[in-house]
């Protein structure tokens, strides 16, 4: 690799997660709640892919650990998935920039749903397993969010010069 | 050790959920701002009523309770009667959709506990499960993984209630069918397994179905508690008396209440 240029605008990554974790905390109506989209897995899937080498396995693993103590599941658990998720973005990323927006969210769609299926699968193992189809109602909306976060994330990122 | 973990990092989380919880809090506040005159005066008229009724009422159970002590004396059994209240407010977030989770503002900070009972002016909502620093996570009676002993108001029969998952409704699952239950029966907490004070409301019979061909009867009550708009929520704080209680149960004495 040639020579990087001093990486900043790390403050930024930091608040994008923390408005991505408020966004996920936000009191909705009992009725939207199920169609929420899983903000804090779409953040992570762009930084991972727009900046392979400042945010990876290991910001997936300290952002779902977060998640984990928020939503009082076990400790542990979306740690697990949103690193394999950060993991998969980083194996792909050099594939999904190069994608058409359409395609990209397909993607985002395989991912997220990736996430889901593991979680649900350890929810499985501890007995709290929810059992209809609107579990995975998620990730149809991360779907479809994909493009206008990807858009508005990479102005913010050009804006501030974030690499 | 993972839940000192928990209740540390989760004071990370604390000023995120402060924030997410700020539009809530701004309606509550505008509400507050924007009522009329008029209807402060009305409100206030209906609280001032509402509290003559309640100390008339609260004359009657101090000679209740001072009668209960003496009848329970004759008994030679003791019970504990007073509950120390702490008041704490939910701070508005959603957390897992598939579970009856509540965060509440105060924490190990304020001496809150692992088992922790919490109740609102209605009936029992549920129990503390992580402690944090400033901030606590509780689950609701009605979270699908949740049960609770309880016992029929009206004729001392127990039975356990169990979460569903959905809002405000709670099942029995084992009561043979010819068991004596009916509709618009309260359930009370039992006492039975030491977590919750006995005698709170917890919930009101609502659907009952006996199926014959079913061993047992399939009945769903309704929680008494406002579990999905408790602001303000209590504590209560009786975990220092419980050694107490059993030095007191063992020497044989009746408790002499305050």
């Amino acid at each position: 690799m040639g020579t990087r240029p001093a990486s900043h605008g790390g403050i930024i990554i930091l608040v994008s997660f923390s408005v991505a974790f408020i966004l996920t905390m936000l009191p909705i109506p009992e009725a939207y709640k199920i169609y929420r989209p899983e903000w804090i897995t779409l953040v992570l899937i762009y930084w991972c892919m727009a900046l392979p080498h400042r945010a990876g396995v290991f910001t997936g693993w300290t952002v779902g650990f977060l998640l984990d103590i928020h939503m009082g599941s076990l400790l542990g658990m979306h740690a697990l998935t949103l690193s394999v998720v950060a993991y998969l973005s980083y194996k792909l990323h050099v594939r999904i920039r190069l994608y058409p927006l359409v395609q990209q969210s397909l993607i985002v769609l395989l991912l997220v749903t990736l996430s889901q299926m593991l979680v649900l699968w350890l929810k499985g193992f501890t007995g709290e397993a929810p059992g209809d189809w609107s579990y995975w109602y998620p990730s149809l909306t991360s779907m479809l969010v994909w493009p206008w976060l990807f858009y508005l994330m990479r102005a913010i990122r050009r804006l501030y010069g974030v690499n | 050790m993972l839940s000192g973990v928990r209740s540390l990092f989760s004071l990370v989380i604390y000023p995120l959920q402060t924030i997410a919880s700020i539009p809530s809090d701004t309606e509550l506040w505008l509400d507050g701002q924007l009522n009329t005159r008029q209807l402060l005066i009305s409100e206030n008229e209906a609280y001032r009523t509402d509290n003559l009724l309640l100390k008339a009422q609260l004359q009657k159970f101090t000679s209740l309770q001072a009668e209960n002590i003496r009848l329970r004396s004759l008994l030679k059994s003791s019970r504990k009667l007073s509950d120390q209240m702490l008041i704490a407010e939910t701070i508005a977030v959603d957390l897992d959709p598939y579970k009856r989770q509540i965060v509440i503002n105060k924490g190990q900070r304020n001496s809150i506990y692992s088992g922790q009972p919490i109740l609102d002016a209605y009936g029992i909502m549920g129990q503390i499960i992580h402690p944090g620093v400033a901030s606590s996570t509780a689950i609701l009676i009605t979270d699908p993984s949740h049960a609770i002993p309880v016992q029929i108001n009206r004729n001392g029969l127990r039975t356990v209630l169990y979460g569903t998952g959905a809002a405000n409704y709670l099942e029995v699952q084992n009561l043979p069918n010819n068991a004596d239950i009916e509709l618009g029966d309260l359930l009370i907490t039992s006492g039975l397994g030491g977590r919750f004070p006995e005698g709170y409301p917890v919930a009101v019979v609502v659907d009952i179905k006996r199926d014959p061909g079913l061993p047992f009867a399939s009945i769903i009550a309704e929680a008494s508690a406002h579990l999905e708009q408790s602001r303000e929520v209590l504590l209560v704080m009786a975990q220092e008396n419980a050694p107490q209680l059993m030095s007191e149960q063992t020497e044989g004495t009746p408790e002499h209440g305050d």
